[in-house]
């Protein structure tokens, strides 16, 4: 039994109930399974043409029907599944009537191609100004499209069909977010405002524009042939990141609450950390002061010390920058323990999920905690020798695994980190 | 219902910066001058029939001095970056390494402007027959701005702050138009109110003039046309007036503000949000009731401002709900500023804080007589932001007692 509050006295947070879906596939189970048998998700987009794209391949979810298709709608769709999976699991609430908040980190909304065309075909000239566009877009005819397009409507529509209590929050913190979103549902538990908090984390958004801003970014990887190999973390031969779908959801729950209605615990979230990079847009501080604060911050905030973490599901997104960054940074907070905790990219896999993998990561260590098994970083042939991380390459590995750190950075200098642990014997 | 009301034992929260660039001018006093004057700045011409609330021009160097900072932002995150300044500034923060290192943001934000040029491009050139199967991504690839992307991403108007003025804190962003930024200031007041946080900028800004966003906004038939009334007067001739503004506030524990000799302008007592389903009448005006209740209002002269759109129904429905709370003069930020989004409500908040610390509220500038005029000031204000679609948020504003 773990006491009811923490170090700090505020009530431990722990997970009760867990949905994911990536490219690998859908729910905890088959997702668990490919990931350990180092299975890539990477393939190439055959959901719009590729032509004269850089990159090629990406970890789509294709097996998710979405009509009319958008990108929200499948980050919709996919939010609403994950979250049927954890909602199963937690037995929490009733139907549509779950006792919490909602989290929701979702990729920034946007009218997108498929409906603008619509809307420029509409015009029915050869000619025409974006003045066209706007005379034809009201009367009603497109009046879906606002509903869908308004970026709150994902959290809206989860709010509404699972009973969420109050207003659901939105948010974006680029690649950090989905760990954001767990980061809102501790902290409102924390401070005694909710028993319960549904921290949701969905990016459907490969599509040719999106694909084109990364691509134009320089941050994609572009070895497109075979699409499975593309991703290729920690390696000296590593040459960007792979865009990838997926969401992940977890309940969480005070430890008092989930306790006294005999919940069955899946682990604690022992410790949330964030700091904000103002040095660039897209790059890190070079002094990687930033990252090192954000990672002490949550071992703080855990009340634990460096030796206690003895696995890192690291950020990993195999751009040159951020591999390298992420070895030094630890190194400067876990000194030559940084060379012997074992450290695992999912994203050679599953790819980038952008605004999920931060939660999709989280549940990720919550399963390897369960099984005491670390997924592998696969296409692990080249080690970088700059980085000495002890990678899990190419093969999962058993280990005694009780706390994981699993860190998010991204865009616009944002940096999360958690410490997940079991629920303590 | 979620909600942020300082409890007993937990630490007061006071509104110690305020950061204006409005269609109404830039800084308090230009904006305060303008409510006196009940002087309303909106443009009928540039995007005819639509009408909206032009920002008033500022000297964008002397907040965002280096122009590659300049460049690398649009409208929307240049506005919110400004008026992030002024709020530091105005919280006597600005430079202040120590503080400014610890600051906690949170950001309401919608997207980035598009490219207009390269959408028309697209569109016309598919018109006459391109039909290429990588027609789109070609063009998309030759004529994207490769920093365009960061100009629209949603979290980079917080990165642009962080960067231009060397903020070091954390960062938030929320997105979800209107309530957005009842939840920033929510989730902000409920982290200083129970110790997670000493301090922390809170806000948002929007660009009203874009053309796409009144391509989003007309596929739902809520932009006003053709001519300008105030919000409450238009029932018959619905719609919102896209307006352009930047509004942050530096909100801060009283001991932390204490400690470092800051003076108030107003206590952020509490902020309150919902989701209505608005599936029924009346569905929003009783979510409304329902925040209205858990407001730990007090004894004295009260005032409501509130950010209705002009939008149907939701502007009926708080109507509806403003009759039942008559004691409280209104006013209209939507008449004033436009309808700004995200920024709505920390505008609202800012207004509000503002008219309790110069002792008066501003006079009403209505002509259906939902706005009334109050004598002497006014000792707490509650801040109602309804979304023109979705989602309902309050705050109650005080004087510092």
């Amino acid at each position: 039994m773990t006491a009811p509050r923490d170090k700090l006295e505020r009530p431990v947070v722990v997970v009760t109930g867990m949905g994911i879906m990536t490219s690998l596939g859908a729910g905890k189970a088959d997702n668990w399974a490919k990931l350990v048998a180092g299975e890539s998700g990477i393939r190439t987009i055959t959901r719009f043409p590729v032509d004269g794209l850089k990159t090629t391949m990406a970890g789509t979810v294709d097996f998710v029907s979405v009509d009319p298709f958008s990108s929200t709608g499948l980050s919709e769709r996919m939010a609403e599944l994950v979250t049927e999976e954890a909602l199963a699991q937690a037995g929490i609430g009733a139907k549509a009537d779950f006792p919490g908040p909602l989290f929701l980190a979702v990729a920034p909304v946007e009218v997108e191609w498929p409906q603008r065309r619509e809307l420029g075909r509409a015009v029915g000239a050869p000619d025409f100004t974006y003045d066209d566009l706007l005379r034809i877009s009201g009367g009603g005819k497109y009046s879906a499209y606002h509903h869908r397009f308004m970026f709150g409507s994902v959290a809206a529509y989860l709010a509404e069909t699972f009973g969420t209590k109050g207003s659901p929050i939105s948010l974006s913190t680029a690649c950090a977010s989905g760990a954001t979103s767990i980061q809102l549902g501790v902290e409102a538990i924390r401070r005694g405002e909710t028993d319960a908090a549904l921290c949701v984390a969905t990016d459907g958004t490969v599509n040719p524009e999106a694909l084109v801003r990364f691509s134009l970014l320089s941050a994609l990887s572009t070895q497109n042939d075979p699409p499975q190999a593309a991703s290729r973390p920690f390696s000296k031969n590593r040459d960007g990141f792979v865009m990838a779908e997926g969401a992940g959801a977890l309940v969480l729950e005070s430890y008092e609450a989930a306790t006294a209605r005999g919940a069955k615990i899946l682990g604690v979230i022992a410790g949330c950390g964030e700091l904000t990079d103002s040095f660039h847009r897209t790059r890190s501080s070079p002094d990687g002061k930033p990252i090192i604060g954000c990672m002490n911050k949550t071992l703080a905030d855990a009340g634990m010390t460096p030796d206690q973490i003895d696995h890192i599901n690291a950020h990993g997104t195999a751009t040159p920058e951020n591999d390298k960054m992420e070895f030094n940074t630890t190194s400067a907070v876990f000194g030559e323990l940084a060379q012997k905790i074992p450290v695992t990219s999912n994203k050679s896999m599953v790819g980038h999920t952008i605004s999920a993998a931060g939660a999709v990561e989280a549940i990720f260590s919550l399963l390897t905690l369960e099984h005491q098994r670390i997924p592998p970083t696969i296409n692990y042939e080249t080690p970088d020798p700059t980085i000495l991380f002890n990678v899990v390459g190419n093969k999962a590995r058993d280990a005694r695994v009780t706390a994981v750190m699993s860190n998010s950075f991204g865009f616009g200098g944002q940096n999360a980190s958690l410490i997940l642990t079991r629920e303590p014997a | 219902m979620t909600d942020t009301a300082s409890k007993p034992g937990q630490t007061e929260v006071w509104i110690t910066g305020i950061g204006l660039a409005t269609s109404l001018g830039e800084g308090l006093d230009a904006n305060w001058a303008a409510l006196s004057e009940k002087r309303i700045n909106v443009d009928e011409e540039r995007f005819a029939p639509y009408i909206v609330h032009p920002l008033m021009p500022v000297s964008f160097d002397s907040q965002i001095p280096k122009k590659g900072d300049q460049r690398q932002m649009e409208a929307w995150q240049r506005i919110g970056t400004y008026a992030a300044g002024l709020a530091l500034d105005s919280a006597g923060i600005k430079g202040n390494k120590d503080i400014l290192s610890k600051i906690d943001m949170v950001v309401a934000a919608g997207g980035g402007e598009r490219d207009l040029n390269v959408d028309t491009g697209v569109l016309t050139a598919e018109a006459k027959g391109a039909n290429a199967p990588g027609f789109l991504n070609e063009r998309l690839m030759s004529d994207l701005r490769p920093t365009l992307f960061l100009a629209q991403l949603s979290n980079l108007l917080a990165g642009n702050i962080a960067i231009v003025h060397g903020l070091g804190g954390t960062s938030r962003t929320f997105m979800g138009e209107e309530v957005a930024g009842a939840d920033a200031a929510r989730i902000a007041l409920a982290r200083i109110a129970s110790g997670e946080s000493d301090i922390a900028l809170v806000g948002g800004s929007h660009n009203g003039e874009r053309k796409d966003l009144l391509v989003l906004y007309e596929f739902g038939d809520f932009n006003l046309k053709d001519k300008f009334a105030p919000v409450w007067a238009r029932k018959d001739h619905a719609g919102f007036a896209l307006g352009s503004a930047g509004a942050f506030l530096v909100l801060e524990s009283k001991a932390h503000a204490q400690a470092r000799g800051a003076k108030p302008f107003a206590r952020l007592t509490s902020v309150v949000a919902d989701l209505a389903r608005r599936k029924q009448p009346g569905d929003m005006a009783a979510t409304l009731e329902q925040l209205w209740a858990k407001l730990p209002r007090r004894e004295g002269k009260g005032a409501i401002i509130s950010g209705a759109t002009g939008a149907e129904p939701a502007t009926s429905e708080e109507h509806d709900f403003l009759k039942g709370h008559a004691d409280f003069p209104v006013r209209s930020t939507g008449t004033m500023f436009g309808h700004t989004m995200e920024t709505q409500f920390p505008l609202g908040i800012a207004l509000a804080a503002l008219s309790i610390s110069r002792g008066a509220l501003f006079p009403p500038n209505d002509s259906t007589g939902t706005e009334i005029e109050m004598q002497g000031a006014p000792t707490q204000i509650v801040v109602v932001g309804a979304g023109h679609w979705r989602g309902e948020g309050m705050a109650l504003v005080e004087a510092v007692g």
